[in-house]
């Protein structure tokens, strides 16, 4: 038994003495603000104060807990320092998806109880241990600054009409600094049976199975072990229905390492202990091809006999006539580059749970997809869709991989076949090993531009590890030709790509769907041909800018809101002024080399040519209170703020009357998946739609016209038009079908058009666009890359919430540095948060985010989306620094030490 | 079992039980045992009487075996320990610094441990406590390879003793990683540095880490530095570093390990010279 105080109240608690405290608090103690986030120390997530001081809590013997004081997330709002950390986390949009919250707050409260007023150094460093996905770190530390001045400016609600454009804090954002957000972890029951998974530990194996009734009854609380056998429906899934063929337990082999093959289901207990080592299986080793060129030798074993050739799909888009262009123009470059498997790295590894319902299937899950999750589901179940109700769990973190099915299946088979609840919850590596990743591309890439600086042609071919299975893949390989000119008029263009089959973890949606690894290709080369005409490589750029009357490579006029020349003007003050200051400093520096470098962007919101629409409800309660049904799930991005916000401004009434019923498949109406850029314009339309619907059914009830006034007065609706003025009792008015006297329901699908087989078309209704400029310094004896400073410009359309589009951008360019410099994930090796590094606090410079609002006519209020388009070009900018500070050119990202110092000397004088 | 010894006599009478671990700050013993039970029996040293804190002794210093890298940065030391303090600054996080131990770092004898380097520099010997009495040996015979040390069953490590650095003794660290915070160390370089009243180096102690097995100390570079009057790293060449055999892992290649530790073993020396 140990014993100790927790927030200042005395526990006790019989957990055995090596168990790790996060799991005695989460566990046995219910206090769920703690995280686990890796069981390694490598992630803080789990950062609690012992006698005052930070430690992981996931690392400490819970023997040791004897006598401590420990104080947790819960308990800070007893202390003022704790809630002024908790109030500035808020108001400065600190927390995103929020799972790394609780151990930032506990890590800012030990520093501000060593240190009143810290430096923005020591406070970096204070949270270096706490790693954060969703916020690049900025305003983080503006917040715990705050804090320590006490001075926290908290937006009020917007007034009525005044939602959009507020720069308020997150709607959602209470639970999350409370420590009280459930995620997948959080709210399993606790009379669930644990799911633990049996995978391959080799990238290509036969498998055969032992005794497993013997091993069941040689394990006490194991009750059952699920294969292939025990699928009822098909054993297959994938996110785009036609391509779908992954196994939920692969069958006759495993294709990756990683790749499950059996779960053992048990009490939670028995799971625990358990040694997965132990489980009877046996592997026979068969030769894999793990890169693009292994896949594609036309000896290479075949993944899936009905792709020939290991290729999964190939897409082409072309126009003009590329071969003259680059036979006949004045200037030409050509480039090879390479990028690699890319990890998500949220800090919330998968987890949810099932249960079952009569013949229903419930599964409370963290995912960005709850409509295809209960498609999917139902057809491995044999059940009808509606007979699986999803639930998304808070997220914590996302980025394109919980678009995907993880544990979903698991729980699900094992809460039906058991009738009892079934949780899972991913150790880190076993997300690292099994969830989808973001394509490594090989691309080749020929460039023309005439004297004048007139870009004529490009031709590039881009072929794309998709691991062993298709998940995003062909999105992959359709959405890359369309996006690989840039935002740059190109009128002789040819792109092909393909989608290649491997022995790796599938490759799936990873923020920019490939469009991050061909801007590396693609600026790049912008920069050459920039230097072979001599012209300075901003202006370059400037010159070539898409316009609301220029087609795109696929044919696509705009018409409006192409803010692309907007945002690389916006960047031309402080170009001149970093260029310049680079070469004055690497004057007198040897060593020390710096450098500016810009890139620009474009990204097509939503699916590429396919429909996906999005359904929001909104109704008026009795109480005078509205209810938006807003099922785009918020996985930090902010859909449960900026949906609401539109939703308020189109209605006419004020934000502060809006309650959320978040997604949920038996409450909420599909509104697609969290990806793509798409919520806040696709969604955002549906709920301009819903809001002003709404609004002409309440003028209804007053006969009035569109110029009168709403508002709410508890129950009384009252309609103001010139002088007349009408109350309406909601309590006497009847009620619908979901119990409101007033309700509207409105879909959005973007107009597209599908493209023909040159690829010329109208893939998306709207684009974002946007351009970084990066300021580097390069130790060149070790080749060390320092981001000094990046200066992001983004054509938005319409600013929804400013703070959240800033969270976006900051975020966003925090994964392109770690894409730039640092991730690279080897299938088989670093299977963990210390080998695969993502940035910290301390390797995210200042951003300075420049909002262009250039509106588009397809965008709710002009929106467009950010999300993706904010990672896109800090990459390359980054690169075209390290040119412009060394003269060496990165053709193979990450730009470790190691291959700096290789380009260094390769470099031509 | 989990034992939690209150005495020295306790913790290795429980170290001679088979398959015993040792367990402390708990920094590696976790992260060794994601997604797997931790089976192993275990001895708890937190409690043991007298291992933590930082003291003076007639002949050096002594540190505990479990005092912490934040003991060690908060000590009142003299300047020929900034390069090790300049090394717990830099062990994982402030969460990890607040748990891990000095000996917890030597014992799981990873090649890229922090702790090796600076304290190779300063001549550290290993207290070793067993039944049957206590030994002492070097660190550099204590640590004998890849995560392999001279502890025999039933021995714990009471202390790391450091001889009296002479009053001139200067020391620096430079750690080498692909990220700011929380990162092993692709190369480490730790340097000691006395001069003589004319400003010539009387006497240097270099040492490297992450390029080998095991950290090592460069003693023909050492040797070279003696009357050195101006910057020791432009004495410092690549044969000085033949004792080095740097491996390919995800952090980086052998042959870039190579090339940065003449860097980061002159930047070392020059930051412990004071000559920047």
């Amino acid at each position: 038994m140990i014993s100790f105080e927790l927030n200042g109240t005395a526990v006790r608690c019989d957990a055995a003495p090596a168990t790790r405290l996060s799991e005695v608090l989460r566990n046995r103690l219910g206090h769920k603000g703690t995280k686990s986030g890796c069981d390694a120390g490598d992630c803080g997530a789990c950062t609690v104060l012992i006698d005052g001081e930070a430690a992981c809590a996931c690392l400490v013997p819970a023997a040791q807990a004897d006598g401590a004081r420990i104080a947790t997330v819960e308990g800070l709002d007893a202390s003022p320092k704790g809630q002024l950390l908790q109030r500035a986390f808020l108001a400065r949009g600190a927390a995103q998806c929020g799972i790394c919250t609780p151990g930032m707050l506990m890590a800012a409260v030990a520093l501000l109880d060593r240190k009143a007023a810290p430096a923005r150094e020591e406070i970096a460093e204070a949270l270096g241990g706490v790693l954060c996905r969703c916020t690049g770190y900025a305003k983080i530390i503006d917040a715990v600054e705050d804090a320590a001045r006490e001075a926290i400016h908290a937006e009020p609600m917007p007034e009525q009409g005044r939602a959009v454009g507020a720069r308020i804090a997150r709607l959602d954002g209470a639970p999350k600094i409370a420590g009280t957000e459930l995620y997948g972890a959080d709210a399993i029951p606790d009379d669930a049976l644990w799911v633990r998974a049996i995978r391959s530990p080799h990238h290509r194996a036969g498998f055969r199975f032992g005794d497993i009734g013997r091993f069941i009854a040689a394990h006490p609380g194991i009750v059952r072990i699920l294969t292939a056998k025990d699928v009822p429906g098909r054993n297959i899934f994938g996110v785009i229905p036609p391509f779908a063929d992954q196994p939920v337990f692969a069958e006759d082999e495993a294709r990756f390492r990683g790749e499950a093959v059996a779960a053992v289901v048990g009490e939670r207990h028995a799971i625990d202990t358990l040694d997965l080592s132990a489980f009877p299986v046996t592997w026979e080793q068969r030769p894999s091809v793990l890169t693009i060129a292994a896949a594609l030798d036309p000896a290479a074993p075949q993944l899936q006999r009905k792709r020939p050739g290991n290729i999964l799909v190939r897409g082409h888009v072309e126009t003009g006539d590329v071969e003259a262009a680059l036979r006949e123009a004045a200037v030409t470059v050509e480039g090879s580059f390479e990028t690699a498997f890319v990890e998500h790295a949220y800090i919330e590894p998968e987890a949810g749970w099932a249960r079952r319902a009569g013949d229903r299937i419930e599964i409370t899950a963290s995912t960005q997809a709850p409509y295809m999750d209960r498609d999917d589901t139902a057809a491995i179940m044999g059940l009808p869709p509606e007979s699986v109700r999803i639930i998304p769990s808070a997220c914590g973190g996302g980025f394109g991989s919980k678009l995907d099915l993880s544990v979903q299946p698991y729980v699900a088979l094992a809460a039906w076949l058991t009738g009892r609840p079934a949780a899972m919850v991913y150790t880190r590596p076993e997300s690292l090993q099994s969830t989808t990743k973001r394509h490594p591309a090989i691309m080749r890439s020929k460039m023309a531009a005439s004297r004048d600086g007139k870009l004529l042609a490009m031709d590039f071919e881009g072929d794309f590890n998709t691991g062993a299975y298709a998940s995003w893949g062909p999105t992959v390989a359709n959405r890359v030709p369309v996006h690989a000119s840039g935002p740059y008029a190109v009128p002789n263009y040819r792109a092909n790509t393909r989608a290649v089959l491997t022995n790796c973890v599938p490759a799936g949606a990873f923020r920019g769907f490939g469009v991050p690894q061909t801007v590396v290709a693609q600026e790049q080369m912008l920069d050459m041909l920039a230097a072979k005409l001599g012209m300075d490589a901003l202006d370059f750029r400037i010159r070539n800018a898409l316009t609301d009357t220029a087609p795109t490579v696929t044919g696509q006029v705009m018409g409006d809101g192409v803010g692309i020349r907007d945002c690389l003007e916006a960047l031309k003050p402080h170009w001149a002024a970093l260029r310049r200051a680079a070469e004055e400093f690497n004057r007198t520096s040897a060593r020390l080399k710096r450098g500016a470098g810009v890139a620009g962007m474009f990204y097509g919101c939503g699916n590429t040519s396919l429909p996906n629409p999005s359904t929001i409800r909104f109704g008026l309660k009795p109480d005078g209170r509205l209810s938006l049904h807003q099922g785009a799930v918020d996985i930090g991005q902010g859909a449960n703020t900026v949906i609401a916000q539109i939703a308020a401004d189109a209605v006419g009434l004020p934000l502060a009357l809006v309650d959320l019923v978040p997604a949920d498949t038996d409450l909420t109406p599909d509104c697609g998946k969290t990806s793509a850029s798409r919520q806040t314009f696709v969604t955002g339309t549906a709920a301009e739609r819903a809001g002003r619907s709404l609004r002409q059914r309440l003028l209804r009830l007053a006969n009035a016209g569109e110029d009168a006034t709403l508002s709410l007065d508890g129950g009384t609706l009252v309609v103001r038009e010139d002088t007349a003025v009408r109350a309406i009792d909601l309590a006497a008015l009847p009620r619908g079908a979901h119990g409101y006297v007033q309700c509207a329901e409105e879909t959005f699908d973007p107009p597209t058009s599908p493209l023909d087989a040159s690829g010329q078309g109208k893939p998306y209704a709207v684009y974002g666009f946007g351009a970084h400029l990066a300021e580097v310094e390069v130790d060149t004896r070790l080749g060390l890359v320092k981001v000094l400073r990046v200066v992001a410009a983004h054509d938005v359309g319409r600013a929804i919430n400013p703070i959240l589009v800033e969270g976006q951008i900051e975020g966003g360019v925090a994964q392109g540095i770690g894409m730039a410099l640092m991730e690279e994930f080897t299938p088989g090796r670093g299977e963990n948060l210390h080998d695969y590094l993502i940035p910290t606090a301390g390797d995210v410079p200042p951003i300075e985010s420049i909002l262009v609002e250039r509106a588009s006519s397809a965008g709710p209020f002009g929106a467009k989306g950010i999300g993706e388009q904010a990672l896109i070009p800090t990459a390359p900018a980054i690169l075209n620094a390290i040119h412009h500070a060394t003269g060496a050119r990165i053709t193979r990202i990450p730009a470790t030490p190691g291959r700096v110092l290789a380009a260094l000397k390769t470099r031509r004088p | 079992m989990y034992a939690r010894p209150k005495t020295i006599e306790e913790a290795t009478r429980a170290m001679a039980t088979e398959g015993a671990l040792a367990v402390s700050g708990g920094t590696d013993v976790y992260p060794a045992h994601v997604g797997k039970p931790l089976a192993r029996p275990l001895v708890d040293l937190s409690r043991v009487a007298g291992l933590r804190g930082i003291t003076q002794t007639g002949d050096g210093y002594r540190f505990g075996a479990a005092s912490t890298w934040t003991d060690i940065l908060q000590a009142p030391l003299p300047r020929a320990f900034n390069g090790l303090k300049a090394a717990a600054r830099e062990v994982g996080s402030v969460q990890i610094q607040n748990r891990g131990t000095i000996a917890g770092n030597l014992c799981n004898a990873s090649p890229a441990a922090d702790g090796v380097p600076p304290l190779l520099s300063l001549d550290a010997r290993v207290e070793i406590a067993s039944a049957t009495g206590r030994r002492v040996m070097p660190l550099s015979a204590f640590i004998t390879g890849y995560r392999r040390t001279a502890l025999a069953p039933g021995e714990i490590v009471t202390a790391v003793l450091v001889p009296k650095p002479a009053p001139a003794a200067r020391s620096a660290f430079v750690k080498l990683g692909a990220r700011r915070y929380l990162v092993i160390s692709i190369l480490m370089a730790a340097a000691l540095v006395e001069k003589d009243a004319q400003g010539r180096i009387a006497r240097a102690a270099v040492a490297v880490g992450a390029a080998s097995p095991v950290a090592q100390r460069l003693p023909a570079l050492e040797a070279d530095l003696i009357g050195c009057g101006g910057r020791p790293s432009a004495l410092v060449t690549p044969r000085h570093l033949e004792v080095l055999s740097p491996i390919d892992d995800v952090r980086a290649t052998a042959a870039y390990r190579q090339e940065a530790a003449l860097s980061a073993v002159g930047e070392a020396l020059d930051l412990a010279a004071g000559q920047t």
